[in-house]
């Protein structure tokens, strides 16, 4: 068992295809609000854990960092992320660079998908657009994707 | 990943979209995409190593750089060899009149709580079984290797959803009996292929598949190339 054979699975799967390519131009960097958007399904322990097809989004609060991974698919390793949540949610290395004034600021509240989604059409016309908008309130110029 | 991409950008955020399998994030082609060729896991590489992380984060801020759509490769693989396997000193078997699995289970407990109180429990028990019914679902699974229908078996939850806990389980255990941070995958195969639960699981998962359930019910108990 290898990386590679667990990603020659999944390599051939579809995803959906977008006719144009939107494109925002962003304020410059070191003005810029981050937030960190993971396919990782990660949420807080008190929170509703993801169920298998579950298209929603969880919010990760900045503070505490009590993760926890609720990914439902065995096809990826898991040890990085028990190590050192930033192998996945780089969140004290944005706090970092908004310390060194290299990016604006960070963002209070992040977000969370399950990324193993077969169908992500309920994805793309509510829960994707929701949690636009929900960035859009915290005025979050950039946002970070990062899946597992 | 990148469907969310698109949907941000529309929406007027800026994004980039890091992904670890190339031909994925090069169909679905977010309008900033890096693709890492890391493990499955760790998109951002290493883990414990900041500077790693930040020579990745800097090559996808950089990407923000760019006036149109843009795709890039970062200058650095992490290659799983499929080859390392952690190296986990067990505990010696305590109670020979049970099972082995069950045995070994109850003797890395203290290496479990050992971990969960340096790292908190980020992957381990809890999806569906707590800590201390891993031996209830263990021995489960043992009577699905044996031959009891999965569903007369006791099965404390969705089997995929209690194999991932067992397998959580001795993984986070196993961060606490070895003294090396373990590269990808190399706890997954000591846990598959080193230990009596992973062991029982496999024989479990086999036999539901001899037994013709229905694919989906077995096969996710375990990564998809097994």
């Amino acid at each position: 068992m290898a990386d590679s054979d667990v990603k020659a699975m999944t390599a051939n799967l579809e995803g959906v295809e977008f006719e144009e390519t939107a494109f925002t131009t962003p304020v410059p960097l070191n003005e810029a609000k981050v937030a960190i958007v993971t396919s990782a399904s990660l949420h807080h322990p008190e929170d509703e854990d993801f169920s298998p097809m579950d298209t929603g989004y969880r919010v990760l609060k900045s503070q505490p960092r009590d993760y926890v991974m609720g990914h439902w698919s065995p096809n990826f390793d898991a040890t990085g992320f028990a190590l050192d949540i930033n192998t996945v949610f780089p969140i004290d290395r944005l706090d970092e660079l908004a310390a060194q004034g290299t990016i604006g600021s960070v963002a209070e509240e992040h977000l969370a998908y399950a990324g193993n989604q077969f169908d992500l059409s309920a994805i793309r016309m509510d829960s994707g657009p929701a949690g636009a908008k929900f960035l859009k309130e915290q005025d979050v110029d950039v946002v970070l994707l990062t899946p597992v | 990943m990148s469907t969310l991409a698109h949907l941000f950008e529309a929406e007027g955020i800026a994004t980039i979209a890091l992904g670890s399998i190339k031909s994925q994030i090069e169909t679905t082609a977010p309008p900033r995409g890096l693709w890492c060729d890391f493990p499955l896991g760790r998109p951002l590489g290493v883990p414990s190593d900041s500077e790693f992380q930040h020579r990745v984060l800097s090559k996808a801020f950089e990407l923000l750089d760019s006036p149109e759509p843009i795709f890039a490769e970062y200058d650095v693989s992490i290659v799983d060899d499929g080859t390392e396997v952690m190296a986990c000193p067990m505990p010696p078997r305590h109670d020979p009149d049970l099972h082995a699995a069950i045995d070994e289970a109850n003797g890395i407990r203290p290496a479990y709580d050992r971990a969960i109180a340096k790292y908190g429990n980020r992957v381990g028990a809890g999806r569906t079984v707590q800590a201390d019914e891993i031996t209830t679902a263990i021995d489960a699974f043992i009577r699905v290797a044996d031959g009891t229908p999965w569903k007369e078996a006791g099965i404390p939850g969705i089997p995929a959803r209690v194999s991932q806990d067992i397998r959580g389980y001795y993984e986070t255990a196993a961060l606490a009996l070895s003294d090396h941070a373990p590269s990808a995958w190399a706890g997954t195969r000591w846990f598959l292929d080193h230990t009596e639960a992973g062991r029982v699981v496999m024989a479990a998962r086999q036999a539901m598949a001899d037994a013709g359930e229905a694919q989906p019910i077995w096969f996710y108990m375990a990564p998809g190339d097994r």
